[in-house]
């Protein structure tokens, strides 16, 4: 634990999460898929986890920690809703191309 | 107050109350009710006055009655106006003219009107015209009688176009409406000139005012009394707006009789009578009414004389009467202008009447020229009819003989121009007795110039007006003997006009008469059976000559359209209809409205429904304001606790 704490600065853990968060984006600008899309979500929510934990050990501070237990709860919820709607899209347009799910365009 | 109840208010509120009870629910009454109602109001309302006059009579109430407690219409710091009802020797008769006379023609219209889809509608407007037609005549204040008088103008307007599925009758009442409101102008600048200098719109009070100071007269007295003058004279059809009443003929011809001949169009002489004290100090202002009303007089008979739809020859007459009762103010005789008001309402409402039935028996025809031999036909119009054209035509005895006997008597002392003016009222006396007994020969005598019609007497519901009507006609001259009526109405109009010396009064009347005798037998030479004017051909053929001239009504409807109504209408075309309403309004309306669409179809661009192209905006955003944050240094804790953590991580580590 110690050797993680002295070795490993904080620095590379904003980095590693500011990655993730990146590649969250990058991937849902670029994909199409939607699940796809949604996986990338996630991603961005875990990197944005991952700064929480970092901080709240960097501080003493538990209250990172009890976020990073909502922002769980909150993915969790989304994941049960979100995919329920990626469900009933596919079976109404039998597809799940985001480019192709435009109905509330003008 | 203590006494007898009065029930002022009545006069005004059971019509008003005829008026909404028809016309809110006359389309689902039975006829019998509508009638009941039509016909209920005005007889309450004359017989509230018909108890007034008779308790006048016996002396047991004293004019004026003041209506104590009005209900208050302005009151703004020295200024109050109420609705209170006034009633004086002058408002008086008038009253008993418009609910006695009123009462009548809608007992008439029963008759006339009985097979009318309308009969319900015409009833409630009949009924708000007496409404506001007693509001006028009671109003103790110039702002209350405003509201009678615009009333019966909306009145006369519902009424002339009654029948608006003809084109002519819909643009007859709107003639008449847009002529009035000319006039109506006027008056209301004479009211606002009247608040100005007197500071108050009460009858009384500006009277007392007056007569507190003896040395005011002209100036904007002057202006004041020309103002109302110009508003009588669209009411009352004087020269040169009298343009309306002839084509208000397009009305149902009881309609005619009570507003256009009997009570509205009289409204403008019973203004300029009840305001007589303002006249009385402009001498230049009074020989303008006079005049004017001589003018007419004379313009309007002429015209009458080559009229062939009877009932424009009426309304002519009435022009030309009316001019008669101008006249009459104006020689400072209002007494006696009030006088001929009442002996015409009865003789020019049973000519009317008496017109009504014989169209009525006709079928609807209305050209004399296809009229005649109606005397055997139909008797008892044939015999009322002469007796309100022996009337109209000054017939020794006959109502008409004394009111207008009075005018131009009163004419005749007022110096050069009064017998300059006495001598046009002489002449279009005679011209009087020529276009009624002209009218009288076509209708009534000879053979009938129609095979097609079948003559028939009116119902008695008609008849009972006509026979009344005809008794007042004859007998309504002797309220005058002896100068009672004057005397009467000497309260309120000032003392008459002494008529000089007897011998010269009764020379006054030989010549009246003797001009109404000249008329008759230029009549009676020209249109008596055989004569070659009553010749089939001589009907038919094109008027020529100063006949064309008259016959076109001097062409004086055609001059208006030229310098009125044209440019009028193309300044409202052209330059308020494209280049104010097209140009201006309508281009800052597109220019508003094209900004709008523009800033639209920009924005458009931005709502593609593409997810990705949102989120890439949000991104975007959230980059751009975290850029913003880190290189301006904004003191907020965040990005103190941010930048904190970016650039003390080192020390943090311990």
């Amino acid at each position: 634990m110690n050797f993680l704490q002295q070795d490993v600065p904080l620095t590379w853990y904003l980095l590693l999460s500011a990655a993730l968060f990146s590649l969250g984006v990058v991937g849902f600008l670029i994909k199409r898929n939607l699940i796809t899309v949604f996986m990338s979500i996630e991603l961005m929510l875990n990197a944005v986890n991952l700064s929480f934990v970092t901080f709240a050990h960097q501080w003493h501070a538990v209250k990172g920690q009890i976020f990073v237990f909502f922002v769980m709860m909150v993915a969790a919820a989304e994941a049960a809703v979100g995919l329920a709607i990626i469900i009933a899209v596919f079976r109404a347009r039998s597809t799940l191309a985001v480019d192709r799910i435009d109905l509330m365009k003008l | 107050m203590n006494g007898p109840v009065l029930f002022l208010p009545l006069i005004a509120l059971l019509p008003l109350a005829g008026f909404l009870v028809n016309g809110i629910f006359g389309s689902r009454l039975p006829k019998a009710l509508v009638t009941a109602v039509g016909l209920l109001a005005p007889l309450g309302s004359f017989l509230v006055v018909a108890r007034l006059a008779l308790m006048v009579w016996s002396s047991s109430i004293a004019l004026p009655i003041i209506e104590p407690n009005a209900p208050t219409w302005i009151s703004l710091g020295t200024l109050h106006v109420d609705f209170g009802s006034v009633v004086d020797q002058l408002s008086l008769v008038m009253l008993l003219v418009v609910t006695g006379v009123g009462f009548l023609i809608h007992v008439y219209s029963v008759g006339y009107m009985h097979d009318d889809d309308g009969y319900a509608r015409y009833f409630s407007y009949l009924n708000l015209f007496l409404f506001f037609m007693t509001t006028l005549v009671l109003a103790g204040n110039v702002l209350v009688m405003f509201i009678g008088w615009e009333g019966v103008g909306l009145a006369s307007y519902l009424l002339i176009g009654f029948w608006f599925q003809k084109p002519t009758a819909a643009s007859a009442g709107m003639k008449a409406f847009v002529v009035t409101r000319i006039g109506d102008f006027g008056f209301l600048i004479g009211i606002f000139l009247l608040l100005a200098n007197f500071g108050t719109l009460t009858f009384t009070e500006i009277a007392t005012k007056l007569a507190a100071n003896p040395a005011w007269t002209g100036g904007i007295l002057t202006v004041t009394c020309l103002c109302l003058l110009l508003g009588a004279t669209g009411k009352s059809a004087q020269l040169p707006l009298y343009v309306w009443l002839p084509d208000a003929m397009e009305g149902p011809t009881p309609v005619s009789a009570l507003i256009h001949a009997a009570t509205m169009v009289t409204a403008g002489v019973y203004m300029i009578a009840r305001f007589h004290f303002l006249f009385d100090r402009s001498p230049f202002a009074l020989s303008v009414v006079a005049i004017g009303g001589a003018a007419t007089a004379l313009f309007a008979a002429t015209m009458g004389l080559a009229q062939n739809d009877i009932k424009r020859v009426l309304a002519y007459s009435t022009i030309s009467q009316l001019g008669y009762m101008f006249l009459g103010c104006g020689v400072a005789a209002y007494s006696a202008a009030i006088f001929h008001l009442m002996t015409h309402a009865f003789f020019k409402g049973l000519l009317f009447l008496g017109a009504g039935s014989v169209i009525h028996a006709l079928g609807g025809e209305q050209d004399m020229r296809k009229m005649g031999g109606l005397r055997q036909k139909i008797p008892i119009t044939f015999w009322t009819m002469t007796a309100a054209v022996l009337a109209i035509s000054g017939f020794p005895g006959f109502s008409g003989f004394f009111s207008k006997d009075a005018i131009l008597a009163a004419a005749f002392q007022q110096g050069t121009l009064g017998k300059a003016l006495w001598a046009v009222g002489v002449l279009t006396a005679g011209l009087t007795a020529l276009y009624m007994f002209r009218l009288w020969y076509l209708t009534f005598i000879g053979d009938s110039r129609n095979e097609h019609a079948h003559p028939h007497e009116s119902p008695w519901v008609m008849l009972g007006p006509l026979v009344l009507l005809a008794l007042l006609s004859i007998g309504g001259g002797w309220v005058a003997f002896g100068g009672r009526f004057y005397d009467f109405l000497a309260p309120v109009t000032g003392p008459r006009v002494e008529s000089g010396a007897g011998s010269l009064e009764y020379i006054l009347m030989a010549v009246a008469v003797g001009a109404g005798l000249i008329g008759y037998l230029i009549a009676l030479f020209n249109y008596k059976p055989g004569s070659a004017r009553v010749a089939p051909e001589a009907l038919a053929a094109e008027p020529a000559g100063f006949t064309k001239v008259l016959a076109h009504k001097y062409y004086v409807d055609e001059i208006y359209n030229a310098v009125f109504v044209r440019p009028l209408l193309v300044i409202s075309r052209y330059i308020l209809g494209w280049v104010v309403d097209g140009a201006i309004l309508g281009g800052a309306a597109w220019l508003l409205g094209g900004i709008a669409t523009l800033g639209g179809a920009i924005l458009q661009r931005w709502q593609s429904g593409n997810l990705r192209s949102y989120a890439a905006w949000l991104a975007a955003g959230a980059v751009a304001l975290l850029l913003f944050v880190l290189l301006a240094g904004v003191p907020h804790p965040w990005s103190f606790s941010l930048f904190r953590s970016l650039t003390n991580f080192q020390q943090a580590g311990h």
